[in-house]
């Protein structure tokens, strides 16, 4: 009935339309190319309009058009434009995105098409995210860690030590702490669990936890052992045992803890870099507050990030000029307006250098300190992680934080039933 | 049967707790929409913004396009309600007075035609409306649209159909009235409240709708309300929730204002009749 009537109405319709075409231009010698940009916070929307705008008035040949995408529903949208071959020249994305595109053939490998200056300013640790196989399919541009957005006045008067990127607290340390700031319905800490996957393995690097092992065979196994279990414990404990984290907040988003937090009923947030954005707008006058580094476990401040990337559509018949403008964007002083739009870290060695990214002010300094210790996010390049993490992870790590289970049968879900999802990938 | 007055109040009680329990997002969205940031973060959120301010609308208008999307908008959802409701009308007359094999096949895949989820047809139909060159267009999205409504469509105005009784179309046949008569000057006028209400449904749909447009469209002039609403989200979930909130606020508003308009000629049609003086 519906393919009948398709039928019907698309002939109706096809009287009516404005049919336009879509794909790459080329008219006149003149090449378009349409970058999808994902950045969406006034300021960084700003930048890379005005980033558009500088290419175009210096490449009249290759006009780049911004086309504004959405982090909502990004990874349908591109598949969808990838299969029906309309994807833009230029993707905006996040690099544990990227591996379905990468391994389905719709992403251009960019080992060719990049210029030197840009392979050696972004270091080989970001390159490694975005390196699927033996290609490199993503610019790896823009990162955050996550870190402790502190009371200042709250610590001050606890009298803790204020820790920092070349002395901050160890876990045990953090868990005594939040301890010490606990009492009377305040919690030290509010963990905004929602997703609560990324953050625990992300944060577990910094304990030398790395969870997914690559055998001698090429497949991935999952093993939960005592370096994966310091950071899922210490929330544990903290939630379960010590009451010093607010059980409220597990399944919360960020966003949504900073009223408590404004309020004085948790000391520390637990945060990705870029909410100071909105900290900074919304913390009521006077309200004094501070970065903090994540504790640090065995392997020092390690932890994992997936950075936002630039990369080429496969099918796009101008890499070269795609990739021009990638690198224009990307020159240091662009991924610093970049990087200052987003409130994010950028990748590049040199953008990390400038002024504007160490000041102590919002905290930008702090952060700037620990972009020498992010490492690629340890699941990303898995196969079936996403599964893994729906089916499995999440809602184990759910259970296993709000006090349901304990870490023995957390192991066992995560090692068990996740080794049995990751087996159907890996046939 | 006599209610009583306790259970009278009861009724009365759960009526205005469902009302409160519908109410309850419109107005916080409401709310969001005329408050600074500063309250937004506030531990004490109040219903009624203690500050109220204009900035979060300011700043919407801003940062989108949003007049030229709700244009958009518009034009998707009015053109899909008008070409659903001329083909539905027809179609539903068929289905619900000739009770043959073919209708009832027809009713019964139009109901399972609703169980295929949205995911399922994308990448088909991204592939059939871009060799027709109706990618990035809005006449390929208001096809889309149509398509997406007909089926439920067809199935309400059918039962509005069946609910105007045969003998009326009989005695206009006896009147010497013709088919072609009988339909648009007999049933055509009892049917108005159905087709009005279908078409509402329609236009609500595609109003309201983002995947299709997300995805069918390219170029930012042509990108609908839904789809520029998103713009204002980040990575995992992260809003700029008053400009947010001011933006969802307008775009609820035309839903608002038709079915304030056209809800009492709605109901009063529907009732129209049904009591023999």
């Amino acid at each position: 009935m519906r393919a009948r009537l398709t039928t019907g109405v698309l002939v109706l319709l096809l009287l009516l339309a404005g049919c336009t075409g879509g794909g790459h231009a080329a008219t006149g010698g003149r090449i378009t190319l349409r970058f999808q940009s994902l950045a969406w916070q006034q300021e960084s929307v700003k930048a890379t309009k005005e980033l558009v705008k500088e290419w175009n008035a210096a490449h009249p040949d290759v006009k780049v058009e911004y086309v504004q995408g959405s982090w909502d529903s990004v990874h349908d949208q591109l598949l969808t434009s990838f299969e029906g071959g309309e994807a833009p020249d230029i993707i905006h994305d996040a690099s544990d995105d990227l591996a379905d595109f990468a391994y389905g053939g719709y992403l251009a490998d960019l080992r060719g098409l990049l210029s030197h200056r840009l392979k050696s300013d972004i270091p080989q640790r970001s390159w490694r995210t975005t390196t699927f196989g033996d290609g490199v399919y993503g610019v790896p541009f823009l990162q955050e860690p996550r870190v402790l957005v502190a009371n200042a006045t709250w610590l001050k008067k606890a009298g803790v030590r204020t820790p920092t990127p070349e002395h901050p607290w160890s876990w045990p340390e953090f868990r005594q702490v939040t301890k010490r700031l606990s009492g009377g319905g305040r919690y030290g800490v509010a963990w905004p669990l929602k997703e609560p996957v990324s953050a625990t393995l992300n944060l577990s690097l910094s304990a030398g936890g790395e969870l997914f092992h690559r055998g001698a065979d090429g497949k991935v196994t999952v093993r939960f052992g005592a370096a994966d279990q310091v950071v899922p414990r210490t929330v544990h404990d903290q939630a379960n045992t010590d009451h010093s984290a607010s059980p409220t907040t597990l399944g919360s988003g960020g966003s949504d803890t900073l009223p408590g937090f404004f309020g004085g009923k948790y000391a520390m947030v637990p945060l990705g870099f870029s909410y100071r954005q909105q900290i900074a707008q919304q913390a009521p006058k006077g309200f004094a507050w501070q970065v903090l580094p994540a504790p640090a476990g065995a392997d020092g401040l390690a932890q994992g990030v997936s950075p936002q990337t630039l990369s080429i559509a496969e099918d796009s018949p101008h890499k070269k000029e795609a990739a021009a403008f990638v690198d224009f964007l990307l020159r240091p002083r662009n991924m610093v307006r970049l990087a200052l739009g987003d409130w994010m870290l950028p990748t590049g060695t040199r953008a990390l250098q400038d002024p504007a990214l160490h000041t102590a002010e919002n905290g930008w300094a702090t952060g700037t300190a620990l972009a020498a210790h992010l490492r690629p996010a340890p699941a990303q390049s898995v196969r079936g992680y996403p599964e893994w993490k729906d089916k499995v992870a999440t809602p184990a790590f759910q259970e296993y934080y709000s006090g349901a289970i304990g870490l023995a049968a957390l192991r066992h879900r995560l090692e068990r039933d996740g080794n049995l999802v990751l087996a159907r990938y890996q046939r | 049967m006599r209610t009583s007055t306790t259970a009278r109040a009861g009724q009365y009680a759960a009526l205005l707790a469902y009302l409160a329990f519908l109410a309850f997002p419109f107005l916080w969205l409401v709310s969001t929409a005329f408050k600074s940031p500063r309250e937004l973060g506030s531990p004490h959120p109040a219903w009624i913004p203690r500050h109220p301010t204009l900035d979060n609308f300011r700043q919407a208008f801003d940062a989108q396009p949003l007049l030229h999307a709700a244009l958009n908008s518009l034009l998707a959802a009015a053109g899909a309600a008008v070409v659903a409701v001329v083909i539905a009308t027809p179609l539903a007359y068929v289905m619900a007075r000739r009770r043959t094999a073919l209708t009832r096949a027809a009713t019964g895949w139009v109901v399972v035609s609703q169980a295929f989820p949205l995911v399922l047809v994308i990448i088909p139909l991204f592939l059939v409306l871009k060799n027709l060159r109706l990618i990035d267009s809005l006449a390929g999205l208001t096809l889309v649209y149509v398509v997406w409504a007909l089926p439920f469509a067809l199935w309400m105005l059918a039962g509005y159909v069946r609910a105007v009784p045969a003998e009326v179309e009989e005695a206009a046949a006896v009147d010497g009235a013709g088919r072609a008569r009988t339909l648009f000057s007999v049933v055509a006028p009892l049917l108005a409240p159905g087709i009005v209400a279908t078409g509402l449904f329609a236009f609500v749909t595609a109003w309201n709708e983002f995947f299709f447009a997300l995805v069918l469209l390219k170029t930012p002039e042509k990108q609908t309300l839904p789809v520029v609403l998103t713009h204002f989200i980040g990575a995992e979930g992260v809003a700029d929730l008053g400009p947010l909130a001011a933006a969802a606020f307008l775009a609820t508003l035309p839903s608002l204002v038709v079915f304030a308009v056209v809800q009492r000629r709605i109901t009063g049609g529907m009732l129209t009749g049904a009591v023999k003086d």
